[in-house]
């Protein structure tokens, strides 16, 4: 997904938060974690830095994920 | 800029609003509460007669309801008093790896994923035995009074601390000794966790070759989804997910044609061989990268989770089944259940742990959930909200069990030495309880989901997998129970073995953590040989206790889970007590019998349930004296059934050893902690409060609602404060930024 559209996508949530399928959608990718890769690329163009490749960066967060464990219940 | 933050909190910072006290909420609170009183009355009324499990459902959702608006609110506000001006460690410490302010509601989502798993599955089910009744007015009022309570209070106390462990907390607020107890207590009641969970899938899977094969099928699909997500397409979640997903439905239905392509042999295997397959899988995926098995089976089984429980909540209110099950049955009163033995009180408590209290949330409670929260006040939602969901699966389950023909829901759940495994033995023993069952009818329902036995299948995952496959093949039709059969199993095993290899690496952090304090090297979690050494000592733990009760000629599901929810519960009461001592030392005793009265119960029921493990002279119930009867028997040459050599017996007195010893320790190590927090408690409350190691206020200057759906004052406050970043121009217009936790 091009980041245009997810920003797209982003303005369509910001303004009309009653498109139930936009929610659901929001929903998923903050809660899978997918949406960080987007508040990355926005904040590195805030900054004006070059953002690193999303490889790069998703290998970053794996490697996160490697030193903390969390436990799951029963 | 001071006086800007200033004039904003004045003006976006309204006093608490008056949030429901306006004529129409007021209308609808006394309705709710009516509606609630009405399930309630049909349910104790109600007796011979068809009662359907929709006031079950009911009353449990209208209680929630008022729990949640009110004793939950009183909680925050009084006791807790959470300060929404007042920092959190997420936005203190912002990292945006562990300390990450989150969107409450995504947050509520992965604190439910993390605490809800197989055991509010589980318990609920063989509660069933003593009717349906204690079991549920357990789940209901324990979860409102004591088990919502120990999460919320636990989240609230580590997000004061940074998001210490529970393990930390009550070495630094109670004592060194307490601290040293809990650790040991912490570890140990991990590893029967464990192993009952895993019991509970080797008991479902055990010659049932649709399951073990769709179940094998999850590895290779977690590993293509985490090498797709790593290396072709990475980052990009959600699509993987949905390919997992359908490949996971597909392994289902093909493993209804395992039959038909001649490889139901390879398929059916022995509860021992399972056993080391499991033993082998939990090492493995715990020394694998995260990313290659972990992480992507973490998506299946929470998606799977969700989807499981939305669907089964439609089912039910669609089928509207009766309740087949006693209200209360005679085992309730005479102990003598099958399925476990013991009478009502304490077992019914002990046995439903999950659902009503599980000591093993506050794990979850502290650490991760509270290093993400946007606001105080939101622990209510997160912490009080998540275990009222998770409360909601275990009526669900409850629901499932008691729509069975209890003579059905007997020949699953007694154990193998008094069913004698056939459909004859079988329904002559259910007949000899006093239920009517035919071998017929048993092998007609076995048969339904297309399996070859469902005699003793115990552990609870086939009993309830039978249950929703009638609620979901009498709502939606179609004739797809046996599809929805293991469609159930499958989803139950899902989560059980991503909670077995988590906990197995969570253990092995705990382990090389504890020895890296004597030996630095060793705590190097990427130093290898300390890795798979610790991975292994976990492993062998429970992969111990798992074939204990796999080859448990007495039945494992009944020695092993009264030990695994009387540590459940043992664990919840040192929470309870960390909750107690820190009000004391916060001078709030006055407050402190709002865990209290959790702590008192867990005490009463967790501690007479130990001690009738240990000291109870019948051999059905205490460890030590079936120890004894076996020995005594052995020694004379005899044989007691169920064994039926002298193997067997030998292997009865040294399981009964195990257990009993194990489970004294727990109790004692749970007394240690306790005494050591009385004194604690003596000496705060002599001060008045007592210095704790909370974090000094610091100003908050985010803005987000508080509860599930933000009110307008909230949303207003959220639009002004994302205006004003806006206006900062930092985040340059964007998506109003990382802090804007209120889309609303």
């Amino acid at each position: 997904m091009s980041n245009a559209l997810t920003s797209t996508l982003g303005t369509t949530l910001g303004s009309a938060w009653g498109s139930a399928w936009g929610g659901v959608l929001w929903y998923l990718k903050e809660a899978t974690g997918e949406s960080k890769w987007d508040e990355y690329v926005d904040r590195c163009e805030a900054e004006g830095v070059t953002p690193v490749s999303r490889r790069v960066f998703e290998r970053h967060r794996a490697e996160h994920r490697e030193r903390d464990p969390r436990s799951r219940c029963c | 800029m001071p006086t800007d933050v200033e004039t904003r909190r004045t003006d976006t910072a309204p006093a608490p609003e008056p949030g429901g006290s306006g004529p129409i909420s007021k209308v609808v609170w006394v309705a709710i509460a009516l509606g609630g009183a009405l399930c309630w009355t049909m349910l104790a009324l109600s007796r011979g007669e068809e009662v359907s499990a929709l006031w079950i459902l009911f009353a449990a959702i209208a209680s929630y309801a008022i729990a949640y608006r009110f004793y939950a609110r009183f909680i925050t506000r009084k006791v807790l008093e959470v300060d929404d001006t007042r920092a959190t460690p997420a936005e203190r410490l912002q990292n945006g790896v562990d300390f990450d302010v989150t969107d409450r509601r995504v947050l509520f989502g992965h604190h439910f994923a993390a605490i809800a798993g197989a055991g509010p599955l589980v318990g609920p089910v063989l509660a069933a035995q003593m009717g349906y009744l204690p079991g549920t007015i357990w789940i209901i009022v324990g979860v409102i009074l004591a088990g919502a309570v120990q999460d919320m209070i636990v989240l609230f106390f580590s997000m004061r601390r940074n998001g210490r462990s529970l393990g930390q907390m009550i070495r630094e607020e109670i004592g060194i000794v307490g601290g040293i107890a809990a650790l040991i207590a912490v570890f140990a009641i991990m590893i029967i966790i464990l192993a009952v969970l895993a019991l509970v899938v080797v008991n479902a899977l055990a010659a049932s070759p649709w399951g073990v094969f769709s179940i094998s099928l999850t590895i290779p699909i977690a590993i293509f989804m985490g090498i797709y997500v790593r290396f072709i397409r990475p980052g990009r979640v959600l699509e993987v997910t949905v390919i997992g997903v359908t490949l996971l439905l597909l392994a289902i239905v093909a493993g209804g044609y395992v039959d038909d392509w001649g490889i139901a042999e390879t398929f059916t295997l022995s509860p021992e061989t399972l056993t080391i397959c499991l033993a082998v899988y939990g090492f493995v995926a715990a020394v694998l990268p995260v990313w290659l098995l972990l992480t992507p089976r973490d998506y299946l089984s929470t998606f799977m989770k969700i989807g499981v429980i939305v669907l089964l909540a439609v089912g039910l209110v669609i089928a509207n089944p009766s309740l087949a099950n006693e209200d209360v049955t005679s085992f309730a009163v005479e102990g003598t259940g099958p399925v476990f033995s013991g009478k009502l009180f304490p077992f019914v408590f002990i046995t439903i742990a999950c659902g009503a209290l599980s000591g093993f949330h506050a794990l979850i409670s502290s650490g991760t959930t509270p290093k993400m929260i946007a606001k105080e006040s939101q622990v209510r939602m997160i912490g009080y909200g998540g275990m009222l969901m998770e409360s909601f699966v275990a009526i669900s389950a409850l629901i499932a069990a008691s729509i069975i023909d209890p003579g059905l829901y007997f020949a699953i759940n007694s154990p193998l030495g008094v069913t004698g495994g056939d459909p004859a033995s079988a329904a002559e023993f259910v007949n000899s309880l006093g239920f009517t069952l035919s071998p017929d009818t048993l092998q007609a329902a076995a048969q339904a989901v297309e399996e070859e036995t469902l005699v003793s299948k115990t552990g609870g995952a086939p009993t309830l997998a039978l249950g929703i496959s009638q609620i979901l093949a009498s709502a939606f039709g179609g004739g797809m129970a046996a599809f929805w059969y293991h469609f159930a199993i499958m989803f139950e095993a899902l989560f059980i073995l991503t909670a077995v290899d988590a906990g197995t690496r969570v253990g092995r952090f705990m382990l090389q953590d504890t020895i890296g304090n004597v030996w630095p090297r060793f705590g190097d979690v990427s130093w290898r040989p300390a890795a798979w050494l610790s991975t292994a000592v976990v492993v062998g733990a429970w992969g111990y206790m798992l074939y204990v009760g796999v080859t448990d000629p007495l039945g494992g599901i009944n020695q092993l889970f009264p030990l695994f929810g009387i540590s459940n519960q043992l664990l919840a009461a040192i929470a309870l007590t960390l909750c107690v001592t820190l009000l004391f030392k916060h001078g709030k005793a006055k407050w402190a019998w709002v865990p209290g009265i959790a702590l008192v119960w867990a005490l009463v029921t967790t501690l007479t349930a130990s001690w009738q493990k240990v000291f109870s002279d019948n051999p059905k119930i205490g460890y030590f004296a079936q120890r004894n009867a076996y020995q005594d028997a052995l020694d004379a040459g005899e044989v007691l059934p169920p064994a039926t050599d002298a193997g067997q017996m030998q292997q009865i007195v040294t399981n009964s050893t195990v257990n009993g010893v194990l489970q004294a320790t727990f109790a004692t190590l749970t007394i240690i902690v306790v005494l050591n927090a009385i004194l604690i408690w003596v000496r705060a409350w002599r001060q008045g409060g007592l210095p704790t190691t909370e974090v000094p206020y610091e100003e908050s200057s985010i803005v987000a609602p508080s509860d599930f759906i933000a009110t307008r004052h909230e949303r207003a406050a959220v639009r002004e404060y994302e205006q004003q970043q806006a206006g900062a121009g930092r985040n340059g217009g964007g998506h109003g930024g990382k802090h804007a936790a209120g889309v609303s």
